[in-house]
């Protein structure tokens, strides 16, 4: 009889818990989703902190690598530079993350990164089904395979049972399998989550060829000890769209890294450059005038100031500035244009109109 | 009656009420968040993508596998050779573990300051920094063409360590049939006949693997010796890849280290008298060991060691750090394909409880057989 008095008196002290453990569950919602998901835009959040969050790999010369004198430099980092420049009229007022190609995702899922600039592929699956969304192609490849020279490899069929390096959480990885699988070739994958891993295996010997994008492969090669005995072979394995990311469901802020892009490759088309720009700051064509902010008013159409886009030349250059100065023919890496060419010139650049 | 305040059942019943109250409240504050933010993400929860094609290779299988099987396959060939890393580590750290620990007091000082030596430098050095170490510096680091001849049958290459290896035969199954009977056979002997029973034992043993001899004509297995051919070629015997090697020893002397201090210390454990008695008694050191400090070293030894062996089966998650296809890498692969990581880590979480409860229950067992009743 005693024990239920026990019990009885105890029965308030529980629900007083209970009770307040709903109110506690309520203050963390709000506590724990203020990344940007109630209405506010990721943009209203870096305009307030003054500064650009930027994912990108930084252990790609040419596409992002930490210099010598700290750093950052490459293509995907001078797209994040861009951006800043139009945010803020400062290419210098971003906080690079770098992220490998697992963490990427999460990253720019849970607001850690406003923008990813990491060489990612654009996937149907990683558009629609990963939460995030793709700004234009700032670069065209496609899968390589990276073999030694005095390995008497030529195509894919000579890697029958060959050990394959490449990193996790790639696409590599499954277009590989895909082709092996198509053209029925057994072989050894030799997975890493560490690219650096995976690039000394392959100088080790342990993997006869190593596959990734082919800008990947020649900006690493670049890095190796000998890179001319390294050769990458003729087959593409798949298309490798690389573009910036952000998160999905934010128009808003998407539109302005999508227009920050598409700038650079405006200003090409145009032949606005670095130099050219003070010239043409006074121009008649309407086209420039437009596109350059001195004329009509597209840039408050994304929320920034009109000459967003002669901020992004003056303090970036234009797209192909950017290719020349990171890939180029003076660089080690030495890539032609391509298909990253303008559409003019039988390249897949192509900006819509500034308009 | 003394107020309720002042009853001592009263606290004992409210701070047990008060303890399940906080760990509901934590447990539903933290669901709620999850769902939440779930939510306000677009994502379902759900494990239908298991059945979904998984559309990876995967570079080590024990059982058959293709890129078109679906997850829950590959998530299977992943546990497969997490398990036989876990084992054959236990196994070989149990040997390290033990022969170290029983050097490490050795009257002869060499053998006791290399001990030393070992202990000291594999515990206090990161378990990755050893696995790269082995992966890099020993397994790999060999050019491609070349190949190191090991006491006549082992072969070293860029590709792995080829070992001679069994083969079946159409007598395994003869054999393996008799042997279990055989040995349960002997265990009922043991229990039910007093006397000459090492000697009994012995004797049937001898005369059944003649017997089997005699009716099939061949033993029980094959012995499949590598062979080189093309000067760097080589046929049969099993291969152990680099990844794999390097992962078991990593795994093997880093736990080893631990357990010899562990030994060591049960071994201390033992209260001079014990020795001094079996000395008295003219024990050889070997027999001293065995029959009077051992097992009582062992009540000592066995609960750390458990603590050591579940250890070593959680560290053998860093496989994805050399490449070595484990469970947990699997996993992340098809985290990092599939998108669910809630899902994939619920599922990552289970299967290494699962493994180390699994691990405490033997050891548990073990454990009650030689504590003092």
């Amino acid at each position: 009889m005693r024990k239920w008095c026990f019990l009885l008196a105890t029965l308030p002290l529980l629900f007083s818990l209970v009770a307040c453990s709903g109110q506690s569950g309520q203050t963390t919602s709000t506590g724990g989703t203020s990344t940007g998901q109630q209405g506010k835009s990721r943009f209203d959040i870096i305009k307030s902190r003054g500064k650009l969050m930027c994912g990108v790999s930084g252990e790609l010369p040419g596409f992002s690598f930490l210099g010598k004198d700290g750093k950052y430099s490459g293509l995907d980092v001078d797209v994040c530079r861009a951006i800043a420049a139009a945010l803020f009229d400062n290419p210098d007022a971003v906080e690079y993350r770098k992220l490998n190609a697992k963490e990427r995702f999460t990253a720019l899922q849970t607001g850690e990164v406003d923008v990813l600039s990491r060489n990612t592929s654009w996937t149907m699956s990683r558009d629609t089904s990963v939460g995030m969304e793709f700004a234009p192609v700032v670069f065209y490849d496609g899968q390589g395979i990276m073999v030694r020279q005095n390995s008497g490899i030529k195509s894919l069929s000579d890697l029958k049972d060959k050990a394959i390096c490449t990193q996790t959480g790639t696409t590599n990885e499954q277009n590989l399998t895909d082709q092996m699988r198509q053209r029925n070739i057994t072989y050894k994958p030799v997975v890493f989550e560490d690219i650096n891993a995976a690039y000394a295996t392959y100088t080790q010997g342990r993997c006869q060829a190593i596959t990734s994008d082919r800008s990947q492969l020649l900006s690493r090669r670049s890095n190796l000890p000998q890179p001319n005995d390294h050769i990458i072979l003729n087959d593409v394995l798949s298309k490798e769209p690389l573009a910036p990311a952000v998160a999905a469901g934010d128009s808003k802020w998407l539109n302005v890294v999508k227009w920050s892009v598409y700038a650079l490759i405006n200003a090409e088309d145009l032949g606005i450059t670095r130099q050219k720009f003070a010239e043409l700051a006074n121009s008649n064509n309407p086209e420039i005038k437009r596109f350059l902010g001195t004329e009509g008013n597209l840039g408050q159409g994304i929320g920034l100031s009109n000459d967003f886009a002669a901020r992004i030349i003056k303090h970036v250059g234009n797209y192909g500035e950017i290719y020349d100065r990171n890939l180029g023919s003076n660089t080690p890496l030495n890539l032609p244009r391509a298909k990253n060419n303008l559409w003019t010139k039988g390249g897949l650049l192509y900006s819509p109109p500034f308009r | 009656m003394a107020p309720l305040w002042r009853e001592r059942r009263f606290w004992r019943i409210a701070s047990q009420v008060l303890a399940v109250c906080i760990v509901v409240i934590v447990v539903m504050v933290l669901w709620g968040n999850l769902n939440r933010n779930l939510l306000t993400l677009g994502i379902k929860l759900g494990f239908d993508f298991l059945g979904s094609q998984a559309s990876f290779d995967i570079g080590e299988t024990s059982i058959q596998y293709k890129a078109s099987d679906p997850y829950s396959r590959a998530l299977l060939v992943g546990l497969v050779n997490s398990l036989q890393i876990v084992v054959a580590g236990l196994i070989l750290t149990t040997i390290v573990g033990i022969s170290a620990g029983v050097a490490r007091l050795s009257d002869n000082w060499l053998v006791r300051h290399l001990a030393l030596i070992y202990v000291e430098t594999f515990r206090n050095t990161p378990l990755l920094l050893q696995l790269f170490f082995w992966y890099f510096v020993i397994f790999i680091a060999r050019q491609e063409q070349e190949v190191t001849k090991l006491f006549g049958a082992i072969y070293l290459t860029n590709r792995g360590a080829i070992f001679p290896w069994f083969k079946v035969t159409s007598a395994t199954s003869v054999w393996l049939v008799f042997i279990t009977a055989g040995a349960i056979a002997v265990v009922l002997l043991w229990r039910w006949r007093p006397g000459h029973r090492v000697l009994v034992a012995i004797s049937t043993g001898i005369a059944m693997v003649l017997f089997l001899w005699l009716v099939t004509k061949r033993g029980p297995f094959a012995l499949d010796v590598p062979k080189v051919f093309n000067h760097s070629q080589i046929k049969g015997g099993i291969l152990l890849s680099p990844e794999f090697s390097a992962l078991l020893m990593g795994l093997t002397f880093y736990t080893g280290a631990f357990i010899a201090e562990i030994v060591r210390g049960g071994i201390q454990s033992v209260p001079k008298g014990q020795w001094e008695a079996a000395k008295s008694l003219g024990l050889k050191p070997g027999l001293m060991l065995r029959l009077v400090i051992f097992p009582q070293a062992l009540r000592v030894i066995i609960p750390p060691l458990t603590s050591q062996y579940l250890n070593l089966a959680k560290n053998s998650s860093l496989a994805i750090a050399i490449g070595y296809p484990d469970f947990y890498f699997v996993a992340s692969t098809t985290f990092n394909q599939t998108g669910r990581a809630v899902e994939v880590m619920l599922l990552i979480m289970l299967t290494y409880l699962t493994v180390s409860l699994a691990i405490s229950l033997v050891m548990n067992l073990l454990n009650r057989t030689v504590q003092l009743k």
